[in-house]
């Protein structure tokens, strides 16, 4: 009875043909290591997001008058209002640790060289629908540091020369930012970005299944048809549209063996993601600044504004920049440097494994210039903060200069035909 | 494809004509959809820009304004102030107004349109609160200058001119709004000149 309708479906909709294409017949490289579950434990943090958002809605009022009472009535009246409202909170921190995690293992591996090239810019739109949805999501408490925050993010747009103040205005919708911008803002966070970011994930997934996963050794599993011995091949069956095309080698099924290995990394996330949200959910006033404890006030600037932590980064570009246009060029500069990755990188060797020793150092130093940065944004501007931060710029930026000049002709490792290791 | 008879030439004629009239219908749906992001009518209502009287203001004398929800001061200056405004410069953080705290007709030595007549923002450049008209005892503050504004809540000092002293924490010039004189007593916060 179940298998005839079954049948039925599947003749109507091939489901069971994707479920094995894309899960239970998708070869995926053997020799994947602990970079590799932060894809799977961004889309653990996406669902939740997504949950935890609808339901805070249920509670939530977007109006300048009602916001910011009604998230305390979420955190003091409403049953578990407290406990969803604090896994929102803390799931946007932990989005951005995993995503950048996640971003930092295809800097190592290589995994944006060709023929990954879409792959990583479906990835990196993800990256940049997500920081709206995060600066967009911040607003909608209606604490004080939202509001100057996203004064002083807003006014960036103001620094455009001659359409500046006009972009401005219409982005708020008001002459200061009040309930109007407050209101778009949310329809943004839950609506439309929402959407946007679930297409995106959509298409790089299906990117990812069409080129195949990179690994850690950055050698290919798909050799051209009928060079491998049988015995070599991979003793698993995969889905025809990988073996019709190639003998595929050091590879096993993504389901049972990488989704069993995939829920132990996701119970140890969950563990830390609980300790944080159930002892720290303010993250010692980086996940949740202390100003935003007092409502909007558009006429008292807080002490010191400070972007939450993932902004960081970008937030000293744009703060050691002197000149306010030059400012924002260079902040969405650094984004963009990371967009053209692919193309700054001209070696044909993927891994960092077998890669020169200057593409290690150059590596390395961005990873450590990337975390400076990121302190300096949380910190107060000082004259050594700055300079500090012009030489953290600059190591950033030099990563990809470095990388376009030294990967021409680069004295590489001999990178072994399989996958090394067990 | 088929081998139907295809006129290429008029097909590629129709494609054009459709995508372009298409184009245009895209173009104007879009419309509404940016035009909502301005500011509403409500909006616009609670920001429109203050007349205020100036007639009957003595020199010497301060009064308030209410303009998009924040106090504007309006001073008539006497002689004596203006005179005296060059004498401090170099206690000042910005004395020629170089950041762009002020709309460029008000970039000059005494900060306004008339000369007598400052308006700027009671709002401080620190932390936002209302600095108080010191009138006569400002030299308690800063030796030698008779008249300013004081920051009662971290100390932040101005001159006549709204201009900041140096080694307060306020950053920068007090704001002169946009304003314009559309007759002799008559004075519009909100609107530069020649566009009201």
């Amino acid at each position: 009875m179940s298998f005839k309708l079954m049948d039925w479906i599947e003749q109507r909709l091939p489901l069971m043909e994707a479920i094995n294409k894309h899960v239970t017949q998708y070869p995926a490289p053997k020799n994947f290591n602990f970079w590799y579950v932060f894809g799977i434990l961004a889309s653990v943090v996406l669902v939740n997001q997504l949950l935890t958002g609808v339901w805070l809605t249920m509670n939530y009022e977007p109006s300048g008058e009602g916001a910011f009472a009604s998230v305390e009535y979420i955190m003091r009246d409403v049953d578990y209002g407290w406990l969803l409202r604090y896994m929102h909170s803390t799931g946007a921190s932990a989005f951005f640790v995993v995503i950048y995690m996640h971003m930092f293992r295809g800097m190592m591996y290589g995994s944006y060289q060709k023929p990954r090239e879409l792959l990583w810019l479906f990835g990196m739109l993800i990256f940049l629908v997500l920081m709206a949805e995060a600066f967009m999501g911040y607003l909608l408490p209606w604490g004080n540091m939202s509001y100057w925050g996203a004064q002083v993010i807003i006014s960036i747009f103001g620094a455009i020369p001659i359409i500046g103040d006009d972009l401005t205005l219409w982005i708020r919708g008001d002459y200061v930012i009040s309930g109007a911008t407050l209101n778009r803002f949310f329809a943004l966070h839950v609506i439309a970005l929402p959407l946007v970011l679930v297409v995106l994930v959509f298409l790089h997934i299906l990117a990812l299944h069409e080129v195949g996963s990179n690994n850690p050794d950055g050698t290919n599993i798909k050799k051209p048809k009928g060079s491998v011995a049988p015995e070599e091949l991979s003793k698993f069956a995969f889905h025809e549209q990988y073996t019709k095309k190639y003998d595929i080698v050091d590879a096993i099924p993504f389901h049972p063996y990488y989704t069993v290995k995939d829920l132990v990394a996701i119970v140890i996330f969950l563990i830390i993601f609980c300790g944080v949200m159930f002892f720290a959910p303010e993250g010692g006033g980086y996940f949740i600044e202390a100003p935003n404890f007092e409502p909007a006030n558009g006429l008292k600037t807080p002490e010191h504004i400070a972007p939450v932590w993932y902004f960081g980064p970008f937030y000293t570009i744009l703060r050691i920049i002197p000149d306010k246009l030059l400012g924002a060029v260079g902040m969405f500069g650094a984004i963009i440097a990371l967009f053209m990755l692919p193309w700054c990188d001209r070696g044909v060797v993927k891994s960092i494994r077998y890669r020169c020793t200057a593409h290690t150092v150059n590596l390395v130093q961005f990873a450590i210039c990337f975390i400076i940065l990121g302190v300096l944004g949380t910190l107060p501007a000082s004259p050594l903060n700055n300079m500090i931060g012009v030489v953290a710029s600059l190591g950033y930026f030099g990563f990809f200069v470095a990388i376009w000049i030294y990967s021409k002709n680069e004295k590489t490792k001999p990178v072994p035909d399989r996958v090394t290791g067990k | 494809m088929s081998n139907a008879p295809v006129n290429n030439g008029r097909r590629r004629f129709l494609t054009a004509a459709t995508s372009v009239v298409g184009g245009i219908g895209v173009v104007g749906v879009a419309v509404p959809f940016i035009g909502s992001w301005n500011p509403s009518a409500r909006a616009k209502a609670a920001g429109a820009p203050v007349e205020v009287n100036v007639s009957k203001i003595e020199p010497g004398q301060l009064i308030r304004a209410e303009w998009r929800g924040k106090p504007v001061y309006v001073v008539r200056r006497s002689e004596e102030i203006l005179s005296g405004l060059s004498a401090h410069d170099d206690q000042l953080k910005d004395p020629q107004s170089e950041v762009p705290q002020q709309p460029a007709y008000a970039m000059n030595a005494h900060r306004s349109i008339k000369p007598d007549l400052l308006v700027a923002l009671g709002v401080c450049t620190h932390l936002g609160c209302a600095p108080t008209y010191r009138k006569g005892d400002f030299d308690q503050e800063v030796a030698g200058v008779k008249d300013g504004f004081y920051c009662p809540c971290h100390g932040s000092k101005f001159d006549m001119a709204g201009r900041v002293f140096q080694n307060v924490p306020a950053p920068t010039n007090l704001m002169v709004p946009e304003h314009s004189f559309p007759n002799e007593d008559t004075l519009l916060i909100g609107v530069s000149g020649g566009e009201a």
